[in-house]
C-alpha cells in the first residue's frame, strides 16, 4: 500500500498487537475470576477491525457485534475505559450498565456492540440514512458476521441501503463459525458477499488476515460512500481462533487451528513479517511497540481494578431520567 | 373552538413538531402516497417534501432499526406502523435496542423515537389485523406507552412523544380516525404520565382504555340514577399515573378495569396489582377487569362485537362490581 504512511501502518501494527493482548489478558482474567459474564474474543480476526477503522475518520460511524472488543478498541482506542467496562466499574466506556457486548462512545462514533446477532445491522442503516439526511459526508460501517448473514434483516437492509444510496459499508467478517456452527452448515453458498449482488450493490472478498488488504478494500469503499455513491459489500475471510464464548466448549479440528494459526495464517505475524521485510520496521521496534503495548495494558488492568463500581444512586438517577 | 378529526389531529402533530426541529422525521408504509392509507400523514408532503415524509418497502425491522440509528445521531424519528399487528415484525429494534440504548449505553445515546402504530377491534379485520400489544410494551423496561381515545389526546400525547428523549410508542385507534371533537385553536399538548377524569363519579371507578373509553362513558351514562360511576382514562400506560387512580378508589372503594386486549395477563391486571398494593384498605368489593375474549379476533361481525367489551357488558360489569 503505498499510500500508507511508515507511522500509518506503526500505529495499525500497534493496534492489531493491542487487540491481541487485551484479548489474552481478558481470557486471562476471565479465568481468575475478575472479569465474569459472556466473553467473546476477537483473537485471530484482527486485521478486520484494524484494517477497517483505519480507513475512518473519529466522525464516521461503526455498529459492532456481540464480539465487540476489537472494534472497540480500532475505532475507540480508549483501554482503560474499554477494560474498565468489561470488569463493570463506573469509569467504564458504558458507565459499567454495558459490559463486554455493550461498549458504546458516542464522541468517537461507536454505536455499540449488540447482544443480538444482526442487531446492528438496522441501527448501522439509520446511521447512515442520518448522514445523508444531515448532509456530511460520514460514513458508516456495519460489522456483522457470517451468522447475522442469515438473519433476514441483513436483506431488507441491503435493498434499502441500494435503494436510497446510502453511505454504508457492510463489513462481513467470515469467521468461520457462528456459535459453534461452521459456515459449511449454515450457509448455502461458499462466498457470502455475492448476495450483495441481486441488490446492485458492489461486493468484494478480501484476505481477512492481510490488514493491507483490507484497508486496500475498505479504502475504496469509503471513497464510494463519501462521494454519494452508495453501499459497498465486503467479505473478510478470517478465522476466530478461540471458542465462541468463555464458557461454551468447542470441537475444532487441531489441524485447522494449526493452520491458521501460523505464521503464514496469523494476521499479526503476517504484518509483522511483511513491515520486517519491507524495512518499514526493525525488529527493535517492533519489539518498543509491544513492550508500550504491554505497559499500556497494565495501566489499564490496574486502572479498571482500582475503579469504583457504579453506584446504586447512579442507576436510581439513570432510571428516573430515561425510565418512568 | 373548532372541530378536528382524529386522523386531522395526528397530521396536526406532525406538521407542528416537524416545523419546529429539523430533525423530525416521518417514515413507514405508504406515508408519502397521498397522505398515507389511513390519511394520517396528510398535508406533509406538500409542506416538507420526500426528504422528511419517507415512504418504505414492506420491511419493518428495518425501518425501525433506521429509527435507532437516526435518533442516536441527532435526528428524531416519528415511525408509522401501518397496522399493530405489524409491529411484531420490528421486536428486535423495539425492544431489544431502542428501549436498551439509552440505558446500557451509560446514558451517552438518548433515543427520541416515536413510534405509532393503530390497533383497534371494530373494523371487521380479523386475528391479524385487530390486536392490542399495549400490554407487551408496557412490559419493556425503557418504552413508554400511550393510548390516545379522544381526538385532543391524539394531538397532544403525540406531540409529547415526539418532543420526549426516549422511544415513545403511541397506540391509535383507527374506529376512532375520522370522529370528530371539537378542541381548541392554538396549540396544546398533554404530557406523558397524566390521566384523566373523564367522567366524575362517587360508587365505582372505571379505568377505560383506548376506544373503550367511549363505551364506558355511554355504560356510565345509562347507570346514571342507579349507580354513580367515575371513569378515568389513563392515556399513558408507561408512566401510569397511579396518583389519579388511587385517589378515585379511596373516593369510590370499587374497581373495574376495561380494555379490548385479551384479559388473560392484560394491563388490566398490573392496574389491579397497583390498586391492591396501594389502595387495599379502601376496597370495599373485589376489582375487577372486562376485557377482550382470550382468543383471536373472529372475522364473522357478530362474533367480533362478542370478543370484545361493549356498552352493555361494561355496565353489567359495573353493577357486578357495586353489587
Amino acid at each position: 500500500m503505498n499510500d500508507l504512511t511508515r507511522n500509518q501502518k506503526c500505529e495499525m501494527f500497534r493496534r492489531m498487537v493491542t487487540i491481541r493482548r487485551f484479548e489474552e489478558e481478558v481470557k486471562r482474567l476471565y479465568r481468575a475470576g475478575e472479569i465474569t459474564g459472556a466473553i467473546h474474543l476477537y483473537i485471530g480476526q484482527e486485521a478486520v477491525a484494524v484494517g477497517t477503522c483505519a480507513v475512518l475518520r473519529d466522525d464516521d460511524y461503526v455498529t459492532s457485534t456481540h464480539r465487540p472488543h476489537g472494534h472497540c478498541i480500532a475505532k475507540v482506542f480508549d483501554l482503560k475505559r474499554t477494560m474498565a467496562e468489561m470488569m463493570g466499574k463506573a469509569t467504564g466506556l458504558s458507565g459499567g450498565f454495558g459490559g463486554s457486548m455493550h461498549q458504546f462512545c458516542k464522541d468517537k462514533g461507536f454505536l455499540g456492540g449488540n447482544g443480538i446477532v444482526g442487531g446492528g445491522i438496522g441501527i448501522a442503516l439509520g446511521a447512515a440514512f442520518s448522514a445523508q439526511y444531515r448532509g456530511t459526508d460520514q460514513v458508516t460501517v456495519c460489522f456483522f458476521s457470517d451468522g447475522a448473514a442469515n438473519q433476514g434483516v441483513l436483506y431488507e437492509c441491503l435493498n434499502l441501503a441500494a435503494l436510497w444510496k446510502f453511505p454504508v459499508i457492510f463489513m462481513c467478517e467470515n469467521n468461520r463459525y457462528a456459535a459453534t456452527t461452521p459456515v459449511e452448515k449454515s450457509a448455502c453458498t461458499k462466498d457470502i458477499a455475492p448476495r450483495a449482488a441481486p441488490y446492485g450493490i458492489p461486493w468484494a472478498i478480501c484476505d481477512g488476515n492481510d490488514v493491507l488488504d483490507v484497508y486496500r478494500c475498505v479504502s475504496e469503499a469509503v471513497s464510494r460512500a463519501r462521494a454519494g455513491q452508495g453501499a459497498t459489500f465486503i467479505e473478510a475471510k478470517t478465522y476466530r481462533v478461540e471458542p465462541h464464548c468463555g464458557i461454551i466448549a468447542d470441537e475444532r479440528n487441531k489441524d485447522e487451528l494449526t493452520t491458521w494459526m501460523s505464521a503464514a495464517q496469523d494476521p499479526i505475524l503476517r504484518f509483522e513479517a511483511r513491515l520486517l521485510q519491507e524495512k518499514t520496521l526493525s525488529a527493535d521496534d517492533i519489539k518498543a511497540i509491544r513492550e508500550e503495548v504491554e505497559k499500556e495494558l497494565e495501566d489499564a488492568v490496574e486502572f479498571a481494578r482500582q475503579s469504583p463500581s457504579p453506584t446504586l444512586e447512579s442507576f436510581a438517577t439513570r432510571r428516573s431520567q430515561s425510565y418512568a | 373552538m373548532r372541530k378536528l378529526t382524529y386522523a386531522d389531529a395526528i397530521c396536526e402533530a406532525q406538521l407542528e413538531e416537524m416545523a419546529v426541529n429539523e430533525g423530525v422525521f416521518v417514515v413507514g408504509e405508504d406515508v408519502d402516497i397521498a397522505g398515507g392509507v389511513y390519511k394520517l400523514t396528510r398535508g406533509i408532503m406538500e409542506r416538507f417534501g420526500p426528504k422528511r415524509l419517507i415512504g418504505t418497502p414492506v420491511s419493518e425491522e428495518a425501518f425501525c432499526g433506521l429509527a435507532v440509528g437516526a435518533a442516536m445521531t441527532g435526528l428524531r424519528p416519528v415511525v408509522e406502523i401501518m397496522y399493530m399487528d405489524f409491529i411484531l415484525m420490528a421486536m428486535d429494534p423495539l425492544v431489544n435496542q431502542m428501549a436498551k440504548i439509552p440505558f446500557m449505553s451509560g446514558g451517552q445515546f438518548s433515543m427520541p423515537v416515536t413510534i405509532r402504530a393503530q390497533a383497534g377491534v371494530g373494523t371487521v379485520e380479523a386475528a391479524q389485523h385487530s390486536q392490542s400489544f399495549e400490554a407487551w410494551f408496557a412490559h419493556t423496561p425503557g418504552l413508554k406507552v400511550c393510548m390516545p381515545a379522544t381526538v385532543y389526546d391524539a394531538k397532544g400525547l403525540l406531540k409529547s412523544a415526539i418532543r420526549d428523549d426516549g422511544p415513545v410508542l403511541v397506540i391509535e385507534n383507527r374506529v376512532l380516525f375520522y370522529e370528530e371533537e371539537e378542541v381548541p385553536d392554538g396549540e396544546w399538548t398533554v404530557p406523558l404520565g397524566k390521566a384523566e377524569v373523564a367522567r366524575v363519579g362517587t360508587d365505582v371507578t372505571v379505568v377505560s382504555l383506548g376506544y373503550t373509553r367511549r363505551k364506558a362513558l355511554a355504560a356510565a351514562a345509562k347507570l346514571d340514577g342507579e349507580i354513580s360511576v367515575e371513569v378515568i382514562d389513563p392515556r399513558s400506560l408507561v408512566p401510569l399515573d397511579m396518583a389519579t387512580i388511587a385517589a378515585s378508589i379511596r373516593k369510590t372503594g370499587r374497581l373495574l378495569v376495561v380494555h379490548e386486549a385479551p384479559t388473560r395477563n392484560g394491563f388490566g391486571a398490573e392496574i389491579v396489582r397497583h390498586v391492591i398494593d396501594e389502595c387495599f384498605d379502601y376496597l370495599d368489593s373485589p376489582p375487577r377487569v372486562l376485557g377482550g375474549a382470550d382468543l383471536p379476533i373472529p372475522f364473522s361481525p357478530s362474533l367480533e362485537k362478542a370478543c370484545i367489551p361493549q356498552e352493555t357488558t361494561i355496565a353489567n360489569a359495573i353493577r357486578e362490581v357495586c353489587h
